[in-house]
């Protein structure tokens, strides 16, 4: 089963990857050896409407149930309910006065109650960042305390962070103040983490990263919450990071794209062997832009070519999803608009790649992935 | 002009936010004036803060292990620096755990006042963070203007009912009115006043005592020879009152007020090593 994600501005993408084992029970339904995997759209804010309250469902919850009905457009989940403890009949086990924050608890949880919720989905195109982990020059990796730890001294509202290795094995963090004006008023503030910290260090020396924080400690709550080892791949300025979590049943990754350098030059990527060559373009030259990482969908994997840019990872097979009863059936989040980035880093890397005399979106703008359908 | 200092103690580092996160509150830029033996936030009564007005005393060595400055010139061995006590409290706010906590001037890009705090960690080295804080510093031409506010011509001087219970009831009038009327006598009565096109409340306390002010020259005050029952009010900004009370999680040794009538409240909050002084303009 996978769900994945991107956001408006597709400058970050999580796909949650679960074996069967994860579940209690599995089964595929029949899937004919030619035909295409199922997946599907469900709009986010009714799916998390279901799952609101985390502390109650745990207490009222026995089993939930989650089938797809093809026919009816419909995906069901079903939750068993065990007990009620809300005395207002909301089934969120609060007992203090309250009204229901979401519909899904105006049904009361009575014992032996089964609250079923149809969601109604859209068939839709594959959502797949390219990325790869084997290309990434760095990597480390930490157990979930140590980051959420060292990600506890940045404020809330702080957009972007850098990742760097610094000298004498010390890893820092370090908020990211966009211009010099900003510096001399913005209070700076950095960690250093010890080598010994982590589990693995492998990184390029002097290296460093930026990305946004507000996304990974998305991921960082969920990694403590799970107990997961955290494992960071990042390359060069400018491409992405990607954060991995790693489990016998579940493969997490967090790909997100980061501020390149305004030092660096342009490097154009190498070629890895793939049967699309991408010829070198003038348009993504600009120092200041921004990658966003690159969408494809199966119209192109017929082969009309990656549109020219050397700026965007080339499509290479993706080593991370080898578990072989992957996708047998899939449900996926399109790009529905949840929380819009912090606007600075939205025009960090949606306007900048914008050619010049251009305001609209220009030909050979970078997302390779048409949305399907409109924005809900 | 150098100033370096060091908190080992969680006890004293908890204090000292404490004491920054109640600035932090008042204040969205002030001034710190250090000499060698304290330390002073200080907030001048410009218009840009509604005419308010502060002046926080801390002595250093109930703070700090370590404190070495030097100030500007050698007759004049103090620093003012201008900053955002909100940073120094979120510096401060994650160092809750802390082995220690150092504070330093330092002028690589521009002038900052560097928090650095050592945090245990499971590895063999601690974790250290850094927070570098932009400060301007205030040249010595201006430092007039920073001079300790005189304690006021006074109608009333009383000492305040439990700032708790005054916190409580200011909140609730927060939200009916926009201004509060204090009024207080000699006799210890105290009433807080709000009044609307729609209703009007007020709290009364009794009972409170009057500080003994001794007159340093010997001259009557104006509060001499004043009719006891007679009240002297001011009309304040209700919310700048609540902002006050909304941060004392300590309570104070003392605490008290000066009225002078229809001009300016003066409150005096005096904790064993900190003192706080928070002046209110009536308004028209």
């Amino acid at each position: 089963l996978s769900l994945r994600a991107v956001n408006s501005s597709r400058s970050a993408f999580a796909s949650f990857l679960f074996a069967p084992l994860f579940f209690q029970r599995y089964e595929a339904g029949d899937t004919q050896p030619d035909r295409e995997l199922f997946r599907c759209k469900v709009l986010m804010k009714s799916f998390l409407g279901i799952f609101r309250s985390l502390p109650s469902l745990e207490k009222t919850v026995g089993k939930c149930l989650i089938l797809l009905k093809p026919q009816a457009s419909r995906l069901v989940v079903q939750l068993h309910c065990k007990y009620g403890e809300c005395r207002w009949g909301h089934g969120c086990g609060d007992t203090r006065w309250h009204r229901a924050s979401s519909p899904a608890e105006l049904v009361p949880s009575l014992p032996g109650v089964t609250k079923t919720h149809n969601l109604a989905f859209q068939e839709c195109e594959r959502l797949q960042a390219v990325f790869d982990t084997q290309r990434c020059a760095s990597s480390l990796c930490a157990p979930a305390r140590v980051l959420a730890e060292a990600v506890v001294h940045f404020p809330p509202t702080l957009a972007e962070v850098t990742l760097g290795a610094g000298p004498g094995g010390k890893i820092s963090l370090r908020n990211y103040v966009e211009d010099e004006a900003e510096r001399s008023k913005t209070m700076v503030t950095e960690l250093c983490l010890a080598e010994d910290e982590f589990q693995t260090v492998a990184v390029a020396p002097g290296s460093h990263i930026t990305f946004c924080l507000k996304e990974f400690r998305g991921l960082l709550t969920f990694a403590e919450a799970s107990n997961l080892p955290l494992t960071i791949h990042y390359d060069m300025p400018g491409r992405p990071v990607i954060f991995t979590l790693d489990d016998a049943v579940l493969e997490v990754h967090l790909v997100l794209a980061t501020l390149s350098d305004m030092e660096s030059n342009l490097q154009p990527p190498t070629t890895n062997g793939v049967s699309h060559l991408p010829a070198p373009s003038d348009d993504f030259t600009d120092d200041l832009e921004s990658y966003m990482i690159a969408m494809e969908t199966s119209a192109y994997e017929e082969g009309s070519g990656v549109p020219p840019s050397p700026t965007f990872p080339l499509r290479t097979p993706c080593p991370a999803e080898s578990d072989p009863e992957e996708e047998e059936e899939e449900e996926e989040e399109g790009a529905v608009p949840g929380t819009p980035p912090h606007k600075k880093f939205r025009s960090l890397f949606f306007g900048s790649v914008l050619t010049p005399g251009g305001p609209g979106l220009a030909p050979t703008q970078e997302v390779l992935a048409e949305d399907s359908d409109g924005e809900y | 002009m150098r100033f370096r200092a060091k908190i080992v103690d969680l006890a004293c580092l908890n204090h000292f936010s404490r004491v920054i996160n109640t600035i932090a509150k008042l204040a969205k830029t002030c001034t710190l004036r250090l000499t060698d033996s304290k330390l002073y936030f200080i907030l001048s009564d410009k218009v840009a803060n509604g005419g308010v007005s502060m002046w926080c005393e801390l002595c250093q060595g109930n703070f700090f292990d370590e404190f070495q400055m030097e100030g500007v010139a050698a007759e004049h061995n103090e620093i003012y620096l201008e900053l955002v006590p909100e940073n120094l409290s979120r510096a401060l706010k994650t160092a809750q755990s802390a082995k220690a906590v150092k504070i330093k001037l330092t002028n690589k890009h521009c002038p900052c006042l560097r928090v650095a705090v050592e945090l245990p960690s499971l590895s063999s080295s601690s974790r250290i963070v850094t927070h570098d804080i932009p400060v301007g510093v205030i040249p010595r031409r201006l430092w007039n203007d920073f001079r300790e506010p005189s304690v006021p011509d006074f109608d009333v001087s009383i000492y305040l009912p439990v700032l708790k219970t005054m916190k409580s009831v200011v909140e609730r009038m927060k939200n009916l009115s926009n201004s509060v009327v204090i009024e207080a006598n000699l006799s210890g009565e105290m009433n807080l006043k709000i009044e609307t096109d729609l209703v009007s409340v007020t709290t009364h306390f009794k009972d409170l005592g009057n500080p003994p002010w001794a007159s340093e020259d010997g001259c009557q005050s104006s509060a001499q020879g004043r009719d006891l029952e007679s009240m002297a009010e001011a009309r304040i900004d209700i919310k700048k009152l609540q902002q006050l009370l909304a941060r004392q999680q300590v309570n104070p040794t003392k605490a008290l007020c000066n009225i002078v009538s229809k001009r300016i409240v003066h409150f005096v909050l005096l904790h064993e090593d900190v003192s706080l002084q928070y002046f209110i303009p009536a308004l028209a």
